[in-house]
């Protein structure tokens, strides 16, 4: 088990040093930062004031090294546009992501699992068609029209709950649900797979030939050997959430930590990108890090030798 | 339309039960309803792309100021004229949802085109030489997929410059990772199969063996898994030019129309609903159609 941890372990860190990698090589894509950082009206001196003054007349290997360097202390310089280390300027809006992507996951979790279990439960009945029916549209709207249509009808027609900003609890509800919908559509489709497998088996037949109760059979017997792919996939849709708000967090007007990398995208701020990139990776690395932890708590058949 | 992008050399393995498999698949698929209605929207919006100029009854640049936000021709205030209504330039509705099935087509087409391409050639080899090959694409993977997609096409998209095919090189660049997750297993267990072994022992080499006796093993599953992407490139093409990432304003996309729709959510909904609905079918379409074709090409599932 602990070889298999550090064996894990490493690979993560591998993961992220690639990551940090193509982070410092899209900004030289173009074969010139400069003028992608500087704004459009900047005239020639201006920009070859900057070159200078970023290192960017340096030779690559050596931006590369003196990157990898601070990048390793989570020092990514200063955001061009705010004089703020980007690092910091990111970190300060991870909470509201945290938040929203929090409330969006409870969503998945509470709706999708027992909405699965149920049209599993019930095959080819109206609450199995209803089900696959809304998973379908999950599955296939744009998250960011999801989010318009959610204004549209609970903000702007019945007024229920605003349609942007941060606040209280009901600034929370529209944008957690626009997030939410595909993974919960997601979900909802491996349950309901997960759990017809598992109810097909020959030791849930034992299991009723028994007469042991339905909610025994269903939930102990059933939902306990279906559980396994499912946390799994909670635990990536997790990471997914967390960086997967920028799109959600730019429709509501959410200041997190998507919609600053937006913000820092049409800004030219690219150190504040490469921190939000940065943060975002190492997130979903951990993430599925404990995941892949937890599948072999979760199954007693796995063991890491 | 999958099928030329992944599987340049047509199936062609010297074994006789592959047509027939084939026929069998296809009639599985002739008799799944959903998988026939999503194929039914899927050639609705090919023939809207191909045909665009001939359906649509309006020019979809042509501004009309003195006809603008009309409503669709159902409620007070619409006109024959503009079935679905006019945006706020009074640039008729449907015409550019019918010419905006163009850039979600192509952009379709060519993502799958090149992430398929990288992805299935990646994911052959690592599966088929195994070693220190596997061991280098394996790390390109973990990269790839610790990286915020969104995010990565985002910057990408930012640093390069907006257009059409800077959109479909970041959304291709982005994609090709599933294949190689698919491709190298199936590619793992069918190199210990005895066609395999009976293949290198008559000295074919090892492109050969790849390209005549592996590519078209593997071909039903990574055909599967495109069409799924297809789906999410559209998806994501519409989220960048949602976000002003994506295509110029003057060529009309389902997500460019939602992004001018958002500002007159509270005074004409139809500007934001319809293209919304256009990537929810198109995209629904595909997904029935993957779905179809991953039950009827694996009939254990």
């Amino acid at each position: 088990m602990t070889a298999y941890l550090a064996r894990r372990a490493l690979g993560a860190l591998w993961a992220l040093i690639g990551v940090a990698i193509v982070v410092f090589l899209i900004l030289h894509l173009t074969g010139d930062p400069a003028s992608v950082m500087m704004p459009p009206e900047a005239t020639k001196a201006e920009i070859e004031a900057f070159r200078h003054a970023q290192g960017f007349d340096r030779p690559l290997i050596v931006q590369f090294a003196s990157f990898a360097l601070s990048a390793g202390h989570g020092d990514l310089g200063l955001s061009l546009r705010h004089q703020e280390p980007a690092m910091s300027l990111a970190l300060q809006r991870l909470p509201a992501t945290v938040l929203l992507a929090g409330s969006a996951f409870l969503i998945v979790a509470l709706i999708g699992v027992p909405a699965g279990i149920l049209s599993a439960l019930r095959p080819r009945t109206w609450v199995d068609y209803v089900a696959r029916v809304v998973a379908l549209i999950g599955q296939s709207a744009p998250t960011y029209w999801i989010g318009l249509m959610l204004i549209l009808f609970f903000a702007v027609r019945l007024g229920w709950f605003p349609a942007s900003g941060i606040g209280d609890w009901r600034n929370l509800i529209l944008p957690a649900a626009t997030l939410g919908f595909f993974s919960t559509a997601k979900i909802m489709r491996l349950t309901r797979a997960a759990m017809l497998e598992v109810l097909a088996a020959d030791y849930l037949r034992t299991a009723r030939a028994k007469g042991l109760t339905f909610l025994r059979v269903t939930l102990w017997h059933g939902l306990r050997n279906a559980l396994l792919p499912i946390v799994t996939q909670l635990g990536v849709e997790l990471g997914t959430l967390l960086s997967g708000a920028i799109i959600t967090e730019t429709v509501f007007a959410w200041p997190g930590v998507g919609r600053l990398a937006v913000q820092a995208v049409f800004e030219r701020d690219f150190p504040v990108v490469e921190a939000v990139v940065l943060i975002a990776a190492t997130t979903f690395v951990v993430l599925n890090l404990v995941v892949d932890l937890l599948y072999a708590v979760l199954d007693p058949r796995i063991r890491y030798a | 339309m999958t099928t030329t992008a992944i599987a340049p050399a047509a199936p062609a393995t010297g074994d006789p039960a592959f047509a027939g498999r084939r026929t069998a698949s296809l009639r599985r698929l002739a008799r799944d309803p959903a998988a026939l209605f999503g194929a039914a929207i899927v050639v609705v919006v090919v023939v809207c792309a191909l045909f665009a100029p001939l359906i649509a009854r309006a020019d979809p640049n042509a501004q009309d100021l003195a006809a603008t936000l009309q409503p669709p021709m159902w409620i007070a205030g619409g006109t024959h004229a503009h079935l679905l209504g006019t945006d706020n330039l009074g640039r008729d509705l449907l015409a550019r949802i019918i010419w905006g099935a163009r850039v979600s087509a192509i952009v379709g087409i060519s993502v799958v085109a090149i992430g398929g391409t990288i992805g299935v050639t990646a994911g052959l080899l690592a599966g088929y030489r195994r070693g220190w090959v596997d061991a280098v694409i394996a790390r390109i993977t973990d990269v790839q997929l610790a990286f915020p997609l969104v995010l990565l096409a985002v910057a990408i998209v930012a640093v390069v410059g907006p257009g059409l095919w800077t959109v479909i090189a970041a959304i291709g660049l982005t994609s090709w990772v599933q294949y190689v997750r698919v491709v190298r297993a199936e590619t793992m267990s069918l190199r210990e199969r005895e066609f395999v072994a009976a293949a290198e022992a008559a000295g074919a080499g090892p492109t050969r063996v790849l390209a005549r006796h592996l590519l078209p093993n593997v071909a039903s599953a990574a055909i599967v898994l495109g069409t799924f992407e297809i789906a999410r490139a559209i998806v994501l093409e519409s989220s960048l030019s949602f976000l002003g990432l994506g295509v110029p304003p003057t060529t009309p996309s389902w997500g460019g129309m939602l992004a001018d729709g958002r500002q007159y959510l509270d005074t004409a909904w139809w500007t934001a609903l319809f293209p919304g609905l256009a990537i929810m079918t198109a995209v629904m379409g595909v997904n029935l159609l993957g779905d179809g074709l991953r039950d009827a090409l694996d009939p254990t599932e």
